[in-house]
């Protein structure tokens, strides 16, 4: 019976069945986990309180903070830390939390072990500061202070609070918009002055006409600097005027600056629509925020700027040489053993690992092209490499080489398909071969040469190993555009999603607390990438229905 | 029509051709220079790498007469770091400092009263610049040369100076005032330790040490005075290291003694060598940079290198390491470099070789002169050595000797280290010090990125094969318009995130079940299995309601459900068979070590991105096998299995294989994945246990920091362009097979 079975082959098709569900259940398992993990980074969870005994006979502590895990303690761990064997097997389980108060008890997270707890509430006034050092505080709010005197207590300080705070947080973007912004362009301009002079100084120019000016400009700088360090000093001394005191669950007091709260939120007490708005804002504060705590916590909006600008400048490389090439080698050239040659290299170069060409932007782009630039055009800056330096522009030029072989590769195939009567009417009305390609062939293959643009932009997006040689940086001062003229600073170095998720995940020194944010950069990247390659798919599903019809 | 027309017209016409020919030019030249740049990137590879297998080049820069013969006969030569100034320390203790280009004296100083008779010399450590003399009355005066560099004018002006680190005055060694005959030294930051030899044939060591009093700023010098037990009749040869840890005396005919002197009030003696074969004559014995090695010279011409190794049970021993065959004739001198393990050694006839150690090259031979060689000196860049020869003339060339550390076989065979207790193969490439001998063997590289893929593909290629079989062959053509998009888009998703997954996920979850991942593997099959013989017993009603082609749909739960199952009852089979802890079973009983970050979580996480790949280059060459050929199976009466195994398969089996070939591609250059998901050690294990390195993420890793130019840096881009070779012969290789494989279906 079972031999007959297996003879009629069916137990090899389920196999092969289980094969590709397997594959699926992969694929989807990993979307999901990548989903969840993602989202909910930004739920407000709820706060335990928790009475813990750690040893007999010794008094019970109180802590305060998120539950994030829990597992069952493995049979031999737990023999190992001194249980008995009846205890091990019943299985011990272990809850994560996260504790916060770093600058109060030295750890963000503790595991407690389940028949220690003696009891766990969810207190309605239990409060979370996010806080922009030291991570998040947990703590029930006592007073707020003003200039040290106590101006609110009990019920009133939430409402006090929620006034104060947005006090706090406006003169704190003021103090932002004047340090990044005013005193960031002067010192740009002063840097400007200072290659302006060397540059005067190596052509022999500088004589003390000149001399005069650039000190006249740079005292009018000065000047301006000194203006805004006043009006800084003057905010500095605003925002350090309120501060809250608050009690944490052991039981110590501990005050508090209203400066250095960036988020506050009782999250027992949240009504449903509450923690929906609490997420929302959360989500936003993600994409859009600059990152905090050694990239730790805040948004990720520096890498997402860093990753755009560099595929889109990517992309305005790599199209027209790609298009270029796919032509030359479809319509131009001699379809012999030679283009077979090409067409064949061609492919392969897609195969060619990324980090390959990383090797080669950094030496050939970085150092003999931009090494050659800088001596010839920024010979004021030396020894300060301007070009010379891995940056934002041989990034771009790295993987517009490493993506060219997709838009080849999808431009051929593109111009490959449109049908051969096409040209030929065109050619037969007297057309040349230039109008016949650019007002017949070249439209009719323009949705080929989208999707491989899609394609290569989807890759770039997604390629971490050549950008780390050749302009990627954990964190940049300052992004590669903005106000200051030329505005585009290509030799800048930039921040990038892949990157970032990389550097976060494992490079940071507290791994466990950033582990939501590197999902939820994860999240957004391969949102971002999936649904361009869906793009790409259904454009060239459609191009073909497109052709079918044409051909018919 | 008008003719004013026809020539507007004609005009037109002309601006027509002209951008037509515009357009061909133009195409034909940006198509070309595509193509010139995708090749530009194979020969730029090459031409950073081609460096490193150039031998050495060396030309005379100048000649001339022994500067200021007056001041005596030569016993040492040295230039500065600029190789502006030279000195040379005479045997009446002057030294006489001259401008290295044409031999004019800078300036002399007398190191040694003229009053005192100098019996002996000595050099420290040469990159310190300390040499000292030994006298007859048993005393010797160290001092050492140095050079100040100021900028007047701005124009780099170096004056050589001598110092004198213990006194003008000599120490005194021998309390009996012997003439002393032989003696080593080295000067550190703890003390100061001598060994002389004297002439009624005493070896005594005194160290000074530095006492550095608790309540005052005064350091005050401690002294130590030992005899060593040693027969020194025909000692010859006194070398100390620089960490004033090992002696080593030598004879004539190659007897070494070595002792430990860390304890400096009791030398202790590790073992007499014969450094050479019975006959030969020792005429040098120096020091490799770092002073771990000893490279012995000989009458025969073979110089030797010797290193103290410790062996598996902690014995220290001294080791040959290695021999070059210099020379038919005498060896006359060798000089270090003093920042690579390099050396210069020149013969009885004046031919001058520069060879290097860990690489085992000859870089350069070349007769310098024909008379009899005195002394040799190599700069401290080792771009310039000098040669001073019996005839009073001194030759001064210049070297280039950019990477002398690789050869063919340094990269890829196994090479013994100084220090290391045999030949290995190791990959460790930095240290800050220049002490430090740099280990630049690929091999350990490439056996973890084959691992890795090894252990990839063993994942993926089943895994994708089987489901594209059954994609392209039995699935619903429905189902296949969902199914096939859907793994494919595996293919995009950054393989960062994967490796992140698999370095912060994956690997503490296989860790903590790893029995669940076996019990996995063996319960998947079995229940999928088990599910399909039940099926059969369904009524067949419901059976064919369900429909066939959509077994994947149903097997969903089935192995989801078996995963479920598998994992709950691993703890109590791992509790039962393995005492709790599969990994510490597997440690005690097997030794195996475990590496959290291992090879089998690379290998399921890049065997993850493979899978896309390989499943859709072989689902196509499934789909468009001809159907008459299946048709024409199915209708002699074979079964859907036995047609595809027959028929289908054996088709398409050069297409399956070059999806293979382009998958192991893929594997072997994948960066991010294997950069997370191992601890990134090159070690040479085959343990699925534990981690590697691989090409990749060595680029990953090192590239960053590698001096540009540095013989690092050209190893990395070598480590580049065997990937870059390795990937393109695999893809090449799979291409063509495809175009073959188009064009048999297209004759079908």
């Amino acid at each position: 019976m079972m031999r007959e079975w297996f003879k009629t082959g069916a137990p090899w098709v389920w196999l092969n069945a289980a094969a590709v569900s397997l594959s699926l259940i992969m694929v989807f398992g990993l979307l999901a986990l990548i989903a969840i993990r993602g989202l909910g980074h930004f739920w407000p969870a709820d706060v335990a309180s928790i009475r813990y005994v750690e040893k007999a006979n010794e008094q019970p502590i109180t802590l305060a903070g998120e539950i994030v895990d829990q597992q069952v303690l493995k049979p031999e761990l737990a023999k190992a830390a001194g249980y008995t064997p009846e205890q091990a097997a019943a299985g011990l389980t272990q809850y994560l939390v996260k504790t916060g108060n770093r600058d109060i008890s030295g750890l963000d997270f503790r595991w407690l072990l389940g028949k220690d707890i003696k009891k766990t509430d969810y207190p309605e006034n239990l409060m979370v500061l996010e806080r922009r050092e030291w991570g998040n505080f947990y703590g029930y709010l006592d007073t707020i202070k003003e200039n040290g005197k106590v101006v609110a207590q009990g019920e009133q300080a939430w409402t006090v609070l929620e006034e104060r705070m947005v006090r706090t947080l406006d003169i704190f973007e003021q103090i932002k918009d004047i340090e990044k912004g005013e005193i960031g362009a002067i010192n740009y301009q002063l840097e400007r002055l200072r290659l302006k002079e060397r540059k005067l100084e190596l052509e022999g120019k500088l004589n003390t006409r000149a001399k005069q000016e650039i000190a006249a400009e740079k005292l009018e700088f000065e000047k301006k600097y000194q203006g805004l360090q006043a009006n800084l000093a003057d905010l500095n001394q605003e925002i350090r005027r309120d501060s809250l005191t608050a009690t944490v669950a052991s039981g110590r007091k501990v005050e508090i600056p209203l400066e250095k709260i960036v988020l506050y939120y009782q999250p027992n007490a949240m009504s449903f629509l509450q923690k929906i708005g609490h997420y929302g804002a959360k989500a936003w504060e993600f994409v859009s925020e600059e990152p905090r705590e050694a990239n730790t916590e805040g948004g990720v909006f520096p890498a997402i700027f860093g990753t755009i600008m560099m595929v889109m400048i990517m992309a305005v490389i790599v199209t027209p040489f790609g298009v270029i090439a796919a032509i030359y080698m479809r319509e131009y050239a001699k379809q012999g053993i030679l283009t077979r040659i090409i067409r064949i290299a061609v492919n392969n170069l897609a195969g060619v690992p990324s980090i390959v060409y990383g090797v080669f932007g950094l030496g050939f782009f970085v150092y003999i092209l931009g090494g050659n630039i800088d001596s010839l055009f920024f010979p004021e800056a030396l020894p300060a490499p301007t070009y010379g330096t891995p940056g934002m522009f041989w990034a771009s030029l790295t993987l517009a080489l490493l993506t060219l072989p997709v838009v080849i590769v999808s431009t051929e195939e593109g111009l490959s398909r449109v049908p051969k009567s096409i040209r030929e009417g065109s050619l037969a009305l007297g057309a040349t071969k230039a109008e016949t390609l650019w007002l017949t062939v070249l439209p009719m293959a323009s949705p080929a040469m989208m999707t491989g643009l899609i394609l290569a932009v989807a890759r770039a997006a997604g390629e971490v190993a050549p950008l780390m040689l050749v302009g990627v940086v954990k964190l940049a001062p300052t992004l590669p555009l903005d106000g200051n003229f030329p505005f585009m600073h290509l030799d800048r170095k930039f921040m990038h999603l892949g990157f970032h998720i990389y550097d976060v995940g494992f490079q940071s020194p507290n791994v466990e607390a950033a582990r939501p944010l590197v999902y939820a950069t994860s999240l957004l990247l391969v949102m971002v990438i999936i649904s361009l390659n869906l793009f790409a798919v259904n454009i060239r599903n459609h191009l073909r229905e497109k052709y079918k019809a044409l051909e018919n | 029509m008008t003719a004013s027309k026809l020539q507007i017209s004609e005009t037109y016409q002309k601006w027509r051709k002209i951008k037509d020919q515009f357009t061909r030019y133009g195409v034909v030249a940006g198509g070309l220079g595509v193509i010139v740049a995708i090749v530009l990137i194979f020969f730029y590879l090459m031409y950073v790498v081609y460096p490193l297998f150039v031998s050495a080049d060396a030309h005379a820069l100048y000649q001339y007469e022994l500067p200021e013969k007056s001041a005596g006969k030569s016993l040492y030569l040295a230039t500065e770091e600029q190789n502006e100034v030279a000195a040379r320390f005479t045997d009446q203790g002057k030294a006489v400092f001259f401008a290295t280009a044409t031999g004019k004296v800078r300036n002399i100083v007398s190191v040694v009263p003229s009053d005192a008779k100098i019996t002996s010399f000595s050099v420290g450590t040469p990159s310190r610049g300390y040499i000292a003399y030994g006298l007859s009355n048993g005393g010797v005066i160290i001092a050492r040369h140095k050079y100040q560099i100021t900028y007047p004018d701005n124009k780099r002006f170096i004056t050589p100076q001598i110092e004198f680190p213990q006194g003008e005055q000599a120490l005194q060694i021998d309390p009996q005032g012997q003439a002393i005959t032989h003696l080593a030294f080295r000067v550190g930051e703890s003390g100061t330790t001598l060994v002389v030899r004297t002439l009624d044939n005493r070896v005594l060591l005194t160290n000074f040490f530095k006492e550095e009093s608790l309540f005052s700023d005064d350091e005050s010098f401690e002294r130590v005075d030992v005899e060593i037990d040693v027969d020194s009749k025909d000692l010859e040869y006194i070398l100390l290291d620089k960490e004033q840890r090992n002696l080593y005396l030598a004879s004539r005919t190659g007897r070494l003694s070595m002792f430990n002197i860390s304890d400096k009030e009791s030398p202790r003696l590790i073992q007499h060598t014969e450094l050479l074969h019975v006959g030969s004559k020792l005429t040098s014995l120096v020091f490799l940079t770092g002073e771990l090695s000893l490279l012995a010279g000989d009458s025969t011409g073979l110089v030797s290198q010797w290193s103290a190794v410790r062996d598996m049970s902690n014995h220290i021993s001294l080791q040959k390491l290695r021999a070059f065959k210099v020379s038919d004739y005498a060896i006359t001198d060798i000089d270090g470099e003093q920042r690579r393990k390099g050396f210069i050694v020149v013969d009885a006839k004046g031919v001058v070789g520069v060879y290097h150690s860990t690489a085992e090259r000859e870089l350069l031979r070349e007769k310098i002169t024909s008379a009899q060689p005195e002394l040799l000196a190599m700069s401290p860049r080792a771009n310039v050595f000098l040669l001073q020869d019996k005839q009073g003339m001194i030759y001064i060339w210049g070297v280039e000797n950019e990477h002398p550390e690789v050869s063919i076989k340094s990269i890829w065979q196994e090479v013994w280290y100084e220090s290391y207790p045999k030949p290995d193969y190791i990959w460790q490439s930095s240290s800050s010090s220049n002490d430090f001998e740099p280990k630049y063997s690929l091999t350990p590289l490439v056996f973890g990125t084959l691992k890795a893929a090894f252990y990839a593909m063993m994942l993926a290629v089943p895994l994708a094969i089987m489901g594209a079989i059954y994609t392209a062959y039995f699935m619903t053509s429905s189902l296949r318009r969902v199914v096939k998009p859907s793994i494919e888009i595996m293919e995009a998703l950054p393989t960062v995130i994967l490796g992140f997954l698999a370095g912060l996920w994956l690997a503490p979850f296989v860790e903590e079940n790893l029995m669940a991942v076996f019990s996995i593997l063996c319960a998947l099959p079995v229940a999928v299995l088990l599910f399909a013989y039940m099926w059969q017993y369904i009524p067949k009603n419901i059976r064919l309601r369900i429909g066939e082609g959509t077994e994947v749909l149903i097997l969903v739960p089935v192995i989801i459900l078996a995963t479920y199952f598998a994992i709950s009852i691993s703890s109590p089979i791992e509790n039962m068979m393995f005492g709790g802890s599969l990994i510490s079973w597997f440690n005690n009983e097997w030794g195996i070590g475990y590496d959290q970050r291992n090879s089998l979580v690379v290998g399921i996480a890049m065997g993850f991105a493979v899978i896309p790949t390989v499943f859709s280059i072989t689902e196509d060459a499934i789909f468009s096998v001809p159907k008459h050929l299946t048709v024409g199976s199915l209708a002699l009466g074979a079964t859907p299995w036995q047609t595809m195994t027959k028929v289908v398969l054996l088709t398409a089996s050069p297409g399956i294989f070059s999806a293979v070939m382009i998958g192991l591609g893929r594997a072997v250059g994948e960066t991010m994945i294997v950069l997370m998901a191992t601890g990134n050690t090159p070690v040479m294990d085959l343990s699925i246990f534990q981690g590697m390195r691989t090409l990749s993420a060595n680029i990953a890793v090192e590239m960053p920091e590698a001096e540009v130019d540095s013989t690092h840096y050209r190893v990395l881009f070598l480590a580049a362009l065997v990937l870059f070779a390795f990937t393109f012969v695999f893809n090449t290789l799979a291409e063509i097979i495809r175009q073959r494989l188009r064009e048999k279906y297209s004759s079908l």
